[in-house]
């Protein structure tokens, strides 16, 4: 399934003749001297094109090897802004490129590591509109997103182009790589032809990510990268490789093509790209709540009530480990432990319940009104909107 | 048979917090039944009401799929690693 000859790039007759220049030569050397690379390899990486979709986690160990390597074009997308949040794992960014559009510090960076290759920004949304436009001029895309609409539109846009895919995702402790859309291999779909429903798989800032973690994925997403370009050693087509970084073991699973993948398959039904939102089942930003009808309470409220001596018991639905981080005085009962022990709260109290951001504690309100509680109230926004309208003093997180 | 059930990432939160189980089974079908019988919380998150396994978490026996095998009819063995792979995204932002 997977040849040694690399990944079809243009054409040489298409293409001025790509020479090294003495300084690339001295740049690159240490690739010079490996015969699995040697001039002609390196010729072949000044001459790829790496389309990058997202420049966070992923994006930035793949970003600097790939420009250290010398690949000729990098393209880079992503919309969003560099945050305090991303410095965790980030890397490609620092402190100093907090407020910025990511493309743009990325590629600042990126051309500072290599100033002789071209860096291609893309400071936009990926969508269904835009997608095959961006995706036409590159040899290989290289998946590090975040969210589920956009992996399925990058699958299929792959696909339908005949582009290669390297894939890589993480949560917490765990990655899993492989490359999708390789003729002959599987797509995306082959191995998970539905989404999960919104809100059942945790994004980083609900789940958390150690930072290391998609250092390790993204690296090995550029070493794919690069295998892929130069045609050498066993690429991981037909293959998922899952890290467990805390196990710090490496497995490997076999991915079959599906002879019915509506995308890949011998009859594909998905000829076009479609709504991936409405795919997975989203509509907007967030997962919408399933809790409808919640009483709410702002934090300027609660503030106001406390102030004049209410008596009312704050119930706070975090983690333990989040208590730590801050909190307001709250009784702590995490939301998975509420339904063993709502009996140690008072339904004759007035209760107000709160989490970080409120959602958690919507359904704890929704539960507990359920279970007869009549006199409670979610928090709105939670201990982030208590820092911001009440306390700046309490850190958020 | 004496088979490892390998419990991934967001799933361990329902299995006691353990990253395999050791169940006895003589298919796949059994080996996860015996799981969801020791964790009845997994249950919602590996099945659909209707007991089929939903779509996207994938089951397989050592490293083969068990849906180019024979599902959940697929025999297990003594040693044999099951492992439950969900689709997991997450990637770049915070």
């Amino acid at each position: 399934m997977a040849t040694k000859t690399g990944v079809p790039v243009m054409a040489e007759n298409e293409q001025p003749e790509m020479k090294l220049s003495k300084d690339e030569i001295l740049r690159y050397s240490r690739h010079l001297i490996m015969p699995e690379v040697g001039m002609d390899g390196q010729l072949k990486l000044k001459k790829a094109k790496v389309l990058c979709i997202g420049t966070g986690g992923l994006g930035a160990p793949l970003g600097l090897y790939l420009a250290a390597a010398g690949v000729g074009r990098i393209g880079i997308v992503d919309f969003d802004v560099v945050d305090s949040t991303n410095l965790q794992r980030q890397v490609l960014f620092s402190t100093g490129d907090v407020g910025k559009p990511k493309v743009a510090a990325a590629a600042a960076r990126l051309r500072g590591l290599n100033p002789d290759i071209t860096i291609d920004v893309h400071e936009t949304s990926l969508s269904s509109d835009n997608a095959l436009e961006i995706f036409k001029d590159y040899d290989i895309i290289v998946d590090g997103t975040d969210n589920f609409p956009t992996r399925y539109l990058v699958n299929d846009a792959c696909v339908l182009l005949g582009k290669p895919n390297v894939y890589g995702s993480i949560f917490r402790f765990d990655g899993q790589i492989t490359i999708f859309g390789y003729p002959g291999g599987p797509c995306y779909r082959c191995l998970y032809p539905e989404p999960p429903p919104p809100g059942l798989v945790p994004s980083c800032a609900e789940g958390g990510v150690l930072g290391v973690l998609p250092g390790i994925v993204g690296t090995i997403q550029a070493a794919e990268t690069l295998k892929l370009i130069l045609g050498v050693g066993e690429p991981l087509v037909g293959r998922l490789l899952l890290f467990d970084a805390l196990g710090m073991k490496f497995r490997e699973l076999k991915l079959r093509k599906n002879p019915e993948c509506p995308v890949c398959g011998e009859h594909p039904t998905v000829t076009k790209l479609i709504d991936y939102v409405q795919f997975c089942g989203i509509r907007g930003e967030e997962a919408p709540s399933t809790v409808t009808n919640i009483p709410e309470i702002t934090p300027r409220e609660l503030k106001t009530r406390l102030d004049r001596g209410d008596d009312l018991y704050i119930l706070d639905v975090r983690e333990p480990h989040e208590y730590k981080i801050c909190n307001i005085g709250g009784h702590l009962i995490p939301l998975g432990e509420l339904a063993q022990r709502a009996a140690e709260l008072d339904s004759s109290k007035e209760i107000v319940a709160h989490c970080r951001s409120g959602k958690r504690s919507a359904d704890a309100v929704d539960f507990l009104r359920k279970a007869g509680f009549k006199k409670i109230w979610n928090l709105k926004g939670g201990i982030l909107a208590w820092s911001d309208e009440v306390d700046p003093s309490v850190p958020k997180y | 048979m004496a088979v490892k059930v390998m419990i991934p990432t967001p799933l361990r939160a329902y299995a006691g917090k353990q990253t395999s189980v050791e169940v006895k089974a003589g298919t796949v079908g059994e080996a996860l039944s015996a799981l969801t019988g020791q964790f009845a919380d997994l249950k919602k998150h590996l099945f659909t009401d209707e007991g089929r396994l939903r779509s996207f978490v994938n089951v397989y026996v050592n490293d083969e799929d068990i849906r180019y095998l024979q599902k959940d009819q697929t025999a297990v063995k003594d040693g044999d690693t099951v492992s439950i792979v969900p689709s997991i995204a997450g990637g770049s932002r915070n």
